[in-house]
């Protein structure tokens, strides 16, 4: 996601792409950064007397602490995480400490590990927010206290600081916050302000003293999402869409339609025809009255039985070139045993709980959305595009979205555009909601690719890999949008494969990217979603084929990559590996590094009619330093559930084209009954913080098959294992 | 025009009888804290109660209420402090939050039902309510200790 990131970057600004080399040349992020504690870009200077130093923090004259978040709430628990960083630099009072969304500008909010687009993906929310949001509330601090060393008359080497009050021991005297940020105010932003010695932190890596700035709003019914926002007038939209995916509208009859009591008008938009009513009921009774003729010639008619023997074809076919080292065809040829294995994954539906949607305020001169977006500038673009507006006429509203998973980062900001389109369509006479329902949600596609990889490995006499020959083959993600590579690759087909850390002699490996007509698009962990469980299993299918213990196994062919061992060994440790289970019941472990996160996972796994049922997933992560503990815990056990979600039952089925599985009932998900206990054991770290979002649902797939594997004696290569 | 009991108020509502009891709350009355999810009873995240029985509600057509008494997530509590609620926050349950009204409404009624719930009833009685985010083993854990802070004050 990264790599794509940056080239879209660098094909829309080239200040930006200067940025991204900077980041890249190992320079402090920050330093190239908009933001307060430089100077640079202060924040607007309030008029009511708070404390604005940057476009990070506000503290009004009450005390009370503002955090602008640049990173969209979709669960992963970016506004805590944020808000704990400045906090803790700014000995902020926690029950004082607000977030809000911020609006949509790269240059205030731009995230330096993506080319310095605003964005939220790739786990990066606190790796690009580390320094720079430490140092915006460190700023905030050394005004409040440089405020009470003019009051008191004393010098700031004096004062401290605990938590919202400034304090002179010698004196004394202690002065809140509140009553502080109008003098403070008044000060020049200062540069280069230290920063705590990490032994002084009071919130990061603390346990129960910053719970989740959200969790009341999300237990009250009050934490507003998309669905949620209403504004005076506002009209709901639901939309007929081409059942076949590149189908267009030939004609279509309304005249049922507009007879539903509460339907105001049906438009014609680019991707179907809207039905725009009163209410959401209205809609969606007047979609069902409508009479739509779709021009199929130029639609995808592939049905998913037929996609995955395209593939299997192009396997046995050569690919692109990735990585040769040595000669594995010349080591497997004459190793004493060899291995080989063809794994399969399906297409898999982000199917967040909050179904899409998207609010739009269409006026003469300017439009406003309300949205959780991942990439609220890249879609500003793209709905200022629909509108003729410039990018700025168009202001982004953040609420919190209801789960996104890599879906409301759209490399065409499909369902934002299509809100704009129907906005455009009735002139902009009122604001629109459109509501997309679960079956469209589904049906919509940009779905995990499908992929199949093929695998061959060598071993020696002794048991020793001396060979891995691999082929991934799955549609070009970038295809068709402004993230293509152009140069026919696409490196999230092969992340987590083609980079693997195992210390073998001879390493080949390809890539074949069939052009197939179904959108396809990130999803939690991206191409480690299947890469993981292509390396992990077979690496424990060739620990079988050398008759090795599968830790051992990895143990010997990892000795120079020590964060991955020690997540390894933390994780069977705490599993107690190799020691007794009840009969019947059996382990498997695998292990995996994504976004900069290590993570290994032990699945304790026995079969209840002939299925696979997880008992216990042991995790154990290394993603350097610790802002939220327990945030990091409930990512972990949200991300596993998410990959044991698609291990288990996750497939989408296509029929001559149609998506077949649009709703729960034929796209199956986990469900509580099917939830392990998951313990999960956090390395200590001094490492540079990276991100947790995603890192946890890679290896618990390879994690359940390993156990499998180690149960029945047979490999279970396709997926999802139950359906 | 039809009259409903909604948190102990009485509405009147003026919509098809046909409409799901969801879209009334949603887009006539303005309670917002149910959420929409799948439309057919899969997903839960659209759970209120009747008289005290969790139904799905974008399920359940304005015709089929009658005089039940609906209770949403906002009729609950008015500052969080329902068991359940306190509960949810103290383990930390919500992620994104969509589906948490919906979970909660189910646990509420659960626990109405069952004072002290083992694990596998609990399985039973929320397997309808879905979670994308995986908090499942946080929403058993919440549900517990809710059960213990109900016996407390009961």
């Amino acid at each position: 996601m990264k790599r794509f990131l940056m080239q879209a970057e660098s094909a829309v600004s080239r200040r930006d792409f200067v940025r991204v080399s900077l980041v890249v040349g190992g320079g402090l992020l920050v330093s190239v950064y908009g933001c307060g504690p430089k100077g640079e870009e202060p924040g607007d200077a309030p008029a009511d007397g708070s404390l604005a130093p940057n476009a990070f923090v506000s503290i009004d004259v009450n005390g009370n602490v503002r955090i602008t978040s640049k990173h969209l709430e979709m669960g992963q628990g970016a506004y805590t995480g944020l808000a704990t960083i400045i906090a803790d630099e700014l000995d902020a009072e926690w029950s004082k400490v607000t977030v809000e969304g911020a609006g949509a500008d790269d240059k205030k909010y731009g995230n330096s590990t993506i080319g310095g687009m605003q964005g939220t993906g790739g786990s990066s929310a606190i790796a690009n927010s580390w320094m720079q949001h430490r140092q915006a509330g460190a700023t905030a601090r050394a005004m409040l206290v440089a405020a009470a060393a003019k009051q008191w008359n004393v010098p700031t080497s004096e004062l401290t600081t605990e938590p919202g009050e400034v304090v002179h021991a010698a004196s004394k005297r202690r002065a809140a916050y509140g009553s502080l940020v109008t003098a403070a105010a008044a000060l020049p932003v200062p540069k280069d302000v230290p920063l705590k010695d990490p032994k002084a932190f009071r919130y990061i890596g603390k346990e129960n003293v910053t719970p989740r700035v959200d969790a009341k709003a999300k237990s009250n019914g009050t934490a507003v999402f998309t669905q949620d926002v209403k504004l005076p007038g506002m009209l709901t939209a639901v939309v007929s869409h081409a059942p076949l995916f590149g189908a267009t509208v030939k004609s279509f009859d309304a005249t049922a339609a507009k007879a539903v009591a509460g339907v105001v008008d049906v438009v014609q938009i680019p991707t179907g025809v809207a039905v725009v009513a009163q209410t959401f009921w209205a809609a969606k009774l007047g979609r069902d009255a409508l009479t739509v003729q779709w021009d199929e010639t130029k639609a995808s008619t592939l049905g998913t039985a037929e996609i995955m023997q395209t593939f299997r074809d192009a396997a046995q076919k050569p690919g692109i070139g990735i990585r040769n080292d040595g000669d594995a065809e010349k080591a497997i040829a004459s190793a004493a045993k060899t291995v080989e294995a063809t794994y399969e994954f399906p297409y898999l539906a982000h199917a967040s709980m909050e179904p899409l949607n998207c609010v739009v305020e269409l006026k003469k001169d300017s439009a406003g959305i309300w949205n959780g977006n991942q990439f609220p500038t890249f879609d500003q673009k793209a709905v200022a595009a629909v509108f003729g507006f410039k990018q700025e006429q168009v202001t982004m509203h953040t609420v919190f979205a209801g789960g996104s998973f890599g879906r409301r980062a759209n490399p065409q900001s499909d369902y934002v555009v299509e809100a704009a389109t129907i906005a455009k369509a009735i002139n902009g006479t009122a604001p629109v909601k459109l509501v997309w329902t679960r079956e469209d949600d589904t049906a919509a596609g940009y779905f995990r690719p499908a992929m199949l990889h093929r695998l061959r490995g060598g071993l020696d006499a002794a048991g020793a890999p001396v060979a891995w020959w691999q082929r991934v083959v799955g549609q070009n993600m970038g295809l068709g949008t402004i993230f293509d590579s152009k140069d026919g690759k696409d490196s999230s087909a092969y992340e987590g494969a083609a980079d693997h850390k195992y210390e073998i002699p001879n390493v080949f490996f390809d890539a074949a990217h069939p052009a197939i007509g179904v959108p396809v698009q990130w999803w939690r962990s991206v191409g480690h979603t299947h890469t993981a469980f292509a390396v992990e299993m077979f690496i424990d299918e060739m620990a079988k084929a050398a008759g090795k213990d599968p830790l051992e196994f990895r143990r010997a062919l990892l000795t120079k990559d020590a964060r991955r061992l020690g997540v390894l060994n933390l994780a069977a440790e705490k599993a107690g590996w190799g020691t007794p289970l009840p009969a019947g019941h059996a382990r498997g472990i695998a292990v995996h590094q994504s976004f900069g996160t290590y993570v290994a996972e032990v699945a304790e796994v026995s079969l209840v009619n002939g299925a696979p049922r997880v008992h216990r997933v042991t995790c154990a992560v290394d993603c350097g330093i610790v802002v939220n503990p327990d945030v990091v815990r409930s990512q972990m056990e949200g991300a596993i559930a998410y990959g044991l979600s698609a291990a288990l039952h996750g497939k989408i089925d296509i029929d001559k084209g149609r998506v077949v599985s649009t709703n729960f009932d034929r796209y199956r998900v986990l469900r509580v009954n099917e939830m392990p206990q998951v313990d999960v054991h956090i390395v200590p770290s001094g490492e540079a913080p990276s991100g947790v979002g995603e890192p946890g649902t890679p290896p618990i797939g390879p994690a359940v098959a390993n156990a499998l594997l180690a149960l029945t004696g047979k490999p279970t290569r396709t997926l999802p294992f139950v359906a | 025009m039809a009259t409903v009991s909604i948190n102990g108020q009485t509405r009147e509502v003026t919509a098809d009888p046909s409409t799901p009891l969801l879209w009334v709350l949603r887009d006539i009355v303005g309670l917002t804290g149910t959420k929409f999810g799948c439309g057919i009873g899969q997903c839960g995240a659209c759970t209120v109660h009747l008289d005290g029985k969790p139904v799905r509600s974008c399920s359940t057509p304005l015709s089929a209420v009658g005089t039940r008494a609906v209770t949403t997530i906002e009729g609950l509590s008015p500052d969080n402090s329902h068991p359940v609620q306190a509960a949810w926050v103290e383990a930390q349950v919500p992620q994104c939050g969509y589906c948490q009204s919906g979970q909660i409404m189910s646990a509420v009624a659960l626990l109405n039902a069952k004072a002290s719930p083992t694990d596998a009833e609990i399985d039973a009685a929320m397997q309808g309510n879905i979670c994308r985010c995986g908090t499942y083993q946080r929403i058993r854990a919440a549900i517990h200790n809710a059960a213990t802070m109900k016996r407390a004050t009961t």
